[in-house]
């Protein structure tokens, strides 16, 4: 990795790191855990690192090393995103307001 | 073209990722928010699978197809009581796969990589592997695999210390000489076994702290995974994870009133039980019969339900539900006090009682409901010892003082649903009990709250 490329990857995770605060700090009490397992869910990206890595058969090690990377990241965005919708979903306001909408 | 379109789909989902937790901030928004950042891991994925040096899409296809019926099997048939334990697997898969992306570079690259990116690629292994078996742990203990209580021996913190130190020690070696195989392999093994000892000493219910932490750890490492690969959507994404962790990790050691070192490295709960035996308890438990609680409930104007995780193993989410829609129909306001760290995870009660269907609305943070008490005529509190325990208010020498409480003792009248005369998960005696404005209603909790609210409909 170049000097360069460092510096613009850490640009990239200053401002990841400004920006995710501001928006996690307001995230309220209540949705802590969907907040959880959507983040488990993001950070699920790591999958097209494993993607390249089972695919481009480079030697045997990694070709298996990037097959279980692959399941493992694979279980977190899908299982992430499908219990935050499930939990989400259950979040609702008193019945009285929801019949006016 | 190809890359270009690879890099536009990395941008959008950058993009989304950002807005999509931006959702999170109201429940409302939260749904569509989480549409667009499914929407651009989808592209982001399709976008990969253009990349160049795929040769062979076998093992790939094979992966996601496996990974999605797992991960929508969990998705699915896990029951919210056990949502502390699925993060926690969810965790160990993610540090997992970022420490096998980093050892396979590492192997691939035979070893001759530059200072720079041996230096995050260190990053990415070493926490992905302490990670892995730390939550692997957390989970254990969790689902009750491993006794609860801190596992402590002599002189563990400096153990501790010194495989950290090794493991560095190691590290920085191999940021020098990068292709010191074995030693990379060693430093591997090493924090795999620190992460254990990190989780082994943290009691049951420090839990929300450790989950928070270990939430960080895998969005740091599937950062450095970003750094390593030079792939932004990576570091974003695993900023974005690691922050949220660590804002989350703050946030819970301040409602403890702790540091975090002192939940790392304090091992509560098993110093906490010899301080609670020496001190003892005066004056008696006052018990209550259902009938009475039935009646003071049924003619009460404002009730407040104070759940902790007991709530969880008794799984009484839904009778408290029931109990709490006869006493509205009653024209009784019902309202719900979440201290932050009740259960074993961040937002754990809330989760519970939204799948009662229990309308958000109801559900009160501390600073809210506090004030709330004095006009309150029941507080009832259901599996929860030490976020309603008053000695962290009153008293300057208890563990646990100075972490903030709901206050349900300045209530007019308190009810404590308890399975029995034990000391609950942390070990701490709780004067609540013993005060004369509280009366302990035992039994389990589900069929307390169950019988309750049929004796409220007869009432």
């Amino acid at each position: 990795m170049s000097s360069v490329t460092l510096i613009s990857s850490l640009y990239v995770f200053a401002l990841a790191a400004f920006l995710g605060y501001q928006v996690i700090s307001r995230v309220p009490p209540l949705l802590h855990t969907p907040l959880m397992s959507a983040t488990n869910a993001i950070s699920g990206i790591s999958l097209v690192g494993s993607i390249v890595t089972a695919g481009a058969h480079y030697n045997t090690v990694s070709t298996v090393l990037g097959f279980i990377a692959v399941v493992c990241s694979t279980t977190n965005v899908v299982g992430g995103f499908v219990i935050t919708d499930r939990m989400l979903r259950m979040f609702k306001r008193k019945p009285a307001l929801e019949k006016k909408e | 073209m190809q890359t270009y379109f690879i890099e536009i789909s990395y941008l959008l989902a950058s993009v989304l990722f950002i807005l999509g937790l931006k959702g999170l901030s109201h429940p409302e928004t939260a749904k569509r928010g989480m549409h667009l950042a499914e929407f651009g891991m989808l592209m982001a994925i399709i976008g990969t699978l253009m990349h160049h040096e795929i040769v062979t899409f076998t093992w790939i296809i094979t992966g996601l197809v496996i990974g999605s019926l797992v991960g929508l099997a969990m998705g699915v048939w896990v029951p919210m009581t056990a949502m502390p334990q699925r993060t926690a697997l969810s965790h160990a898969f993610g540090a997992f796969a970022a420490a096998l992306v980093g050892i396979s570079e590492y192997y691939r690259l035979g070893g001759h990589l530059d200072k720079i990116t041996m230096g995050a690629l260190g990053f990415e292994v070493m926490l992905g592997a302490l990670t892995t078996t730390g939550s692997l742990l957390a989970f254990a203990k969790l689902q009750g695999m491993v006794r609860g209580t801190p596992l402590t021996f002599k002189g563990q913190n400096i153990f501790n210390m010194l495989l950290l130190a090794t493991t560095i020690g190691i590290f920085i070696y191999l940021v020098v000489v990068p292709g010191s195989m074995p030693l990379f392999f060693a430093m591997v093994g090493l924090a795999l076994v620190f992460g254990l000892l990190l989780v082994m000493p943290i009691g049951a219910a420090d839990m929300p702290v450790v989950m928070s932490l270990l939430n960080s750890y895998a969005g740091l490492a599937s950062a450095a995974t970003g750094f390593v690969l030079s792939n932004n959507v990576l570091i974003i994404a695993g900023t974005l994870d690691g922050f949220s962790g660590f804002i989350l990790s703050v946030l819970m050691c301040r409602a403890m009133n702790r540091s975090i070192t002192n939940v790392l490295f304090g091992a509560f709960g098993s110093a906490a039980a010899a301080t609670g035996e020496l001190e003892g308890q005066h004056g008696s438990m006052r018990e209550v019969n259902l009938d009475d609680v039935a009646v003071q409930l049924a003619y009460a104007k404002q009730v407040v339900f104070v759940p902790g995780y007991g709530m969880a193993t008794a799984q009484a989410q839904h009778a408290v539900k029931g109990l709490a829609d006869t006493l509205e129909k009653r024209g009784v306001t019902v309202k719900y006090g979440i201290h932050p760290v009740a259960g074993r995870m961040p937002g754990h009660m809330n989760v519970l009682l939204a799948e009662a269907n229990v309308p958000y609305s109801s559900l009160y943070e501390l600073e809210q409901i506090n004030p709330e008490f004095p006009a309150t005529d029941v507080a009832i509190v259901i599996g929860a010892n030490d976020v309603v325990n008053p000695d962290a208010r009153d008293n300057p020498s208890s563990p646990i003082a100075g972490m903030p409480i709901i206050e349900v003792d300045h209530a007019k009248s308190v009810v404590v649903l308890k399975r029995g005369q034990g000391k609950g998960f942390s070990g701490l005696e709780n004067p609540l009990f013993f005060k004369d404005v509280t009366g302990m209603l035992y039994g389990d909790a589900k069929e307390s709250l169950t019988r309750l609210m049929q004796a409220v409909q007869q009432s």
